[in-house]
């Protein structure tokens, strides 16, 4: 069988992966994809604390947590591409070091 | 569908009405009007129903029409809400609905629906009407459209909705959110026409006037609900044991029991709601509001939104008389500031030249009459008077509305320059106007108490009657001032629609158009049926008290003959004084009565009075006594001389410490700040995934020295 | 090696590699098509955890829509990025070190645990009552708060996503 260390030095090298995207990729677009990896890390998570730690016929936890998981992420990705499509339109540029709003 | 089970719902469609027309249709007049007749229509619907059933039950005072839901919790008890029907509340229900809807139809044509939109007319202003080319070629003046008539139809639904609530309350709490809405809209409605300064004065004179007596009223309720618990009239009036606790046990003011303490300051709401002296003044001045909000607030809802609050909580007003012993304080109280209000202002009636403040006052002094009979224990015959009140006094008001109207129409044709509220320049617009003098008559021979034919009569007789037997004193001050009502009611009659018109603009006066005289004429008929329903009228009202409070009166002639002879003798009187009366002169009255008639004018100088003795020292106090005395000379005496110690303890440090210590190393931090910022401001370049890439090595940073320093 | 781990680590393997593209190929495109790639990944993965159901809206929802809606948003902005050049912004190196602290920290922390290395229980035979969860989500004794706020949320970003992109009529 597979041990739960798998799933969670998985899940771990996924959101890693994914926060160096965040972190670092220009495109601001790839940067939203890369959040995308990173809240299927924490799905697969949850998923394998409830097979392997919670598994009974009652408790949904895990299962909700996922659920309210795929809402967070496609609420997350429309408003994301709504906000860089609006960003283009007025800067001509998707390129995250550009918006530089936040400058004091 | 049951009534029983939907007619709390009643209040509802005005209350939607003010609603949709104040956001959605406001735009559209016509939806907006049909929006409010809508709303008043099925209210009217629904109380038709509703009553239908209500009078077709035997014992309705017994066993009441009820719903209720507990609403809020209020510490250990739970505040229980709902409407009910009794019979005073259906009889107040019927009025109030029959009124309303006529109130609202009679809106459409005086606020011109169906005219053009003036150029020139300001929002806040009546329409001034505009020249305009009929089919032939001539300029004529047509009256213009109202620019806010939406806005209108909205608050008077607002308007409509707060009665209906007040009338279906089955407790205190409801009632008082209701007679408060009723105050806002009595408010926003009398100055309506904002552009005009009397009409925001008189705005805010209503609404403060109002508000002395709103807010002994308040002070009743929280008394009432400290000692009982509960709001509801069920649980405070209903319950003999209840009453008998608060009117035995003392309330340590003025020697009142708690009933009579508790009684007075609801009646003082009562005071101020139906414009009784001394807070009768907002009510003439109130008059500034379109003719339409006068019938509103004086015929169907405000005003008798007072006497159905005394007449509501009459056991507990009456708590411990019993018919022929001495009267309680509270009845007493009421009962004397009835009868001195409806002689008041009956004689003010006497002197007043403008159509709609003599019906003002006859306003005034009629609900003085329902006070004082109930103040004597005559509980029937007040509630009487208050439904026959309401239908021929929003009759009398609709009709002055109409002969305004046809008066400012002849005006613009004549192009005179004249108040067309002034009886003085009207005369003989009984031929122009004709159905709107057939219902001018009507109610105001109704007022006048015209003997058999008018319900006028039934509800005065009834009045005077109960005070023949009970209080002499009483009978004698109403029966005069019946005489001046009819009086009063004659002379109106004789100069708005008898004789020669006294200008051109009376000549060319013509009637008003049928969506104004078709609920005139509905109301006529219904002031003069409603004598036919005396006697079911009492059975069903009287079963709303107590069988020990009911008053058994002797039969006698002498207050039939006294009630006949007031009402034709001053009818008569006024005519003769009146018929001849002709342009320019002075009225015949004044001739006889010399400054009699001039106090009668003046309306007993109340207003200079208070402005006087009120408002002037209020004035000085805050002027002179507050504002140059204690504030310029003592308190800015003491600023003053704390600012100038200041000023030398600052001046102290500032060369001796300030200078030397402070501003040096101050200099120096700064300096260091701005180098730190110089270095560290490259750092801030505005890059979101800079500053997250920072954030997160913190984090890790931070989980690590946790996990090496506390060994997790 | 058990046939489930076996599979496990070509599956993992393909995830792994496919998020990597993803952070690091230069085409855009590209990067969106491996994600897909990764996401049908992580659904192979949600199977093997016996949450069938997850793999199924893993691929509904993720591949088909949010996919779906990156690929949009990459044609839209299209062509103002420069794809021959560095898709790293200048601070990779720093962003690595971070992520590679932060995997190693986590992985430390996990194989400190007593629990890390602990097998699977047996599948119950109603362990997986999909009726009985979607009760349990809309029930007020279950998860309807949850439910609610998650629903209240979708919506605020529909309304937010809409009101964003709008066109405005003139610009």
């Amino acid at each position: 069988m597979i041990p739960l260390s798998w799933y969670l030095i998985l899940a771990a090298l996924l959101f890693c992966i994914g926060l160096f995207g965040v972190l670092a990729r220009k495109n601001s677009v790839a940067v939203l994809m890369s959040v995308e990896l990173m809240l299927n890390a924490v799905n697969i998570n949850l998923l394998a604390f409830w097979r392997y730690l919670y598994l009974t016929s009652t408790a949904y936890n895990g299962f909700v947590f996922v659920v309210v998981l795929f809402a967070v992420a496609a609420a997350e990705t429309a408003v994301g591409l709504a906000i860089i499509i609006s960003a283009y339109r007025s800067r001509k540029t998707v390129a995250a070091e550009d918006f530089t709003a936040l400058q004091g | 569908m049951n009534p029983e089970s939907y007619f709390w719902l009643i209040p509802l469609p005005p209350l939607a009405a003010f609603f949709g027309i104040l956001l959605l249709t406001w735009r559209k007049r016509t939806l907006s009007h049909w929006l409010a007749l809508a709303g008043a229509g099925l209210a009217f619907l629904g109380s038709l129903a509703v009553l239908w059933r209500a009078f077709s039950i035997e014992h309705l005072a017994e066993h009441p029409f009820g719903v209720s839901i507990d609403w809020l919790p209020a510490g250990s008890s739970v505040m229980r809400i709902g409407a009910a029907l009794d019979p005073l509340g259906a009889v107040s229900l019927a009025f109030v609905a029959v009124t309303v809807l006529m109130i609202f139809i009679y809106s459409i044509g005086y606020h011109n629906h169906g005219q053009p939109e003036g150029k020139d007319d300001l929002p806040g202003l009546p329409p001034r009407g505009m020249e305009m080319m009929d089919e032939h070629g001539h300029t004529v003046r047509a009256a213009t459209i109202e620019p806010m008539y939406s806005r209108f139809f909205a608050l008077i639904s607002l308007f409509a909705f707060a009665m209906f609530l007040l009338v279906l309350s089955d407790n205190l709490l409801t009632l008082y959110i209701g007679w408060e809405i009723m105050g806002l809209c009595s408010y926003l409605l009398i100055g309506f026409w904002y552009g005009r300064p009397s009409a925001r004065d008189a705005a805010v004179k209503a609404f403060m006037t109002t508000r002395i007596g709103d807010a002994f009223m308040l002070l009743g309720l929280a008394a009432l609900y400290s000692l009982t618990g509960t709001f509801r009239f069920s649980e405070i009036l209903g319950s003999p044991q209840t009453l008998e606790i608060l009117s035995t046990s003392a309330s340590g003011v003025l020697g009142l029991s708690w009933a009579g303490l508790i009684g007075i300051l609801l009646l003082m709401g009562t005071v101020g709601k139906s414009a009784q002296f001394p807070l009768h003044v907002w009510l003439p001045d109130a008059m500034e509001g379109p003719t339409p909000v006068s019938a509103m607030i004086h015929a169907a809802t405000m005003v008798s939104a007072g006497v159905y609050l005394a007449l509501r909580f009459f056991p507990l007003i009456a708590a411990g008389w019993q018919p022929g012993g001495p009267l309680t304080a509270p009845m007493l109280f009421i009962g004397a500031v009835g009868a001195f209000t409806a002689l008041f202002a009956a004689l003010i009636a006497l002197g007043q030249d403008d159509i709609k403040r003599v019906l003002a006052y006859s306003t005034i002094s009629q609900l003085g009459f329902m006070l004082a009979a109930l103040g004597i224990g005559a509980y029937v015959a007040a509630a009487f008077h208050l439904v026959t009140h309401a239908f021929f006094k929003a009759l009398l008001f609709l009709g002055s509305g109409s002969v305004i109207h046809g008066m400012e129409h002849g005006a613009a044709h004549s192009g005179e320059h004249l108040d067309p509220q002034n009886m003085k320049y009207m005369g003989g617009l009984a031929w122009k106007m004709p159905l709107t003098f057939a219902a001018f008559l009507a109610g105001g021979l109704s007022l006048a108490g015209f003997p058999l034919l008018t319900s006028g009569f039934w509800s005065k007789d009834e009045i005077l009657k109960s005070a023949y037997g009970l209080a002499p004193v009483v009978f004698y001050t109403l029966a005069f001032a019946a005489l001046l009502t009819a009086f009063y009611t004659a002379r109106q009659l004789t100069l708005v629609f008898l004789g020669q018109p006294r200008s051109r603009a009376a000549e060319k006066a013509h009637e008003s158009r049928p969506v104004m005289t078709w609920p005139l004429l509905i109301l006529a008929v219904f002031a003069l049926i409603g004598g036919l329903v005396v006697k079911p009228f009492e059975h069903f009202v009287a079963g709303m008290l107590p069988h020990e409070l009911l008053v058994e009166l002797p039969e006698s002639a002498v207050p039939v003959a006294v009630s006949v002879a007031v009402a034709l003798g001053g009818l008569l009187l006024g005519w003769l004084v009146y018929r001849h009366a002709a342009k320019g002169q002075p009225d015949p009255l004044e001739s006889a009565l010399g400054p009699l008639f001039r106090a009668f004018h003046r309306k007993f100088w109340v207003d200079e009075a208070y402005q006087a003795v009120i408002l002037r020292p209020a004035a000085w106090l805050a002027e002179t006594a507050v504002a140059r005395w204690i504030d310029q000379v003592i308190l800015d005496g003491i600023l003053h001389a704390v600012g100038r110690f200041t000023l030398w303890l600052g001046e102290l440090l500032r060369s001796k410490v300030d200078r030397k210590v402070f501003s040096g190393g101050g200099d120096a931090l700064a300096a260091g700040a701005q180098l730190a910022g110089s270095q560290l401001s490259g750092l801030q370049r505005g890059r979101v995934q800079e500053y997250m890439a920072g954030g997160i090595a913190v984090l890790v940073l931070a989980g690590l020295m946790v996990l090496f320093f506390l060994n997790l | 090696m058990s046939t489930a781990q076996i599979l496990f680590l070509i599956f993992s393997a393909v995830v792994v590699a496919a998020a990597v593209m993803v952070v690091l190929s230069r085409r855009i495109m590209r990067a969106a098509l491996w994600l897909v790639l990764a996401l049908f990944g992580v659904a192979l993965i949600f199977a093997l955890l016996d949450a069938s159901f997850f793999a199924v809206v893993q691929v509904l929802v993720y591949v088909g829509a949010i996919a779906t809606l990156l690929i949009f948003a990459i044609m839209l902005t299209r062509g103002v990025m420069d794809d021959s050049k560095a898709q790293l912004n200048r601070g990779w190196p720093f962003a690595l070190l971070v992520c590679l602290g932060l995997f190693g920290g986590l992985v430390y922390i996990l194989s400190q645990w007593n629990r890390f290395n602990s097998a699977a229980p047996a599948l119950p035979q109603d362990a997986y009552d999909l009726t009985l969860f979607g009760l349990a989500l809309t029930s007020p004794d279950g998860y309807l708060v949850a439910f609610e706020a998650a629903s209240v949320l979708l919506l605020a970003a529909m309304v937010g996503a809409i009101y964003l992109a709008l066109e405005k009529r003139g610009n």
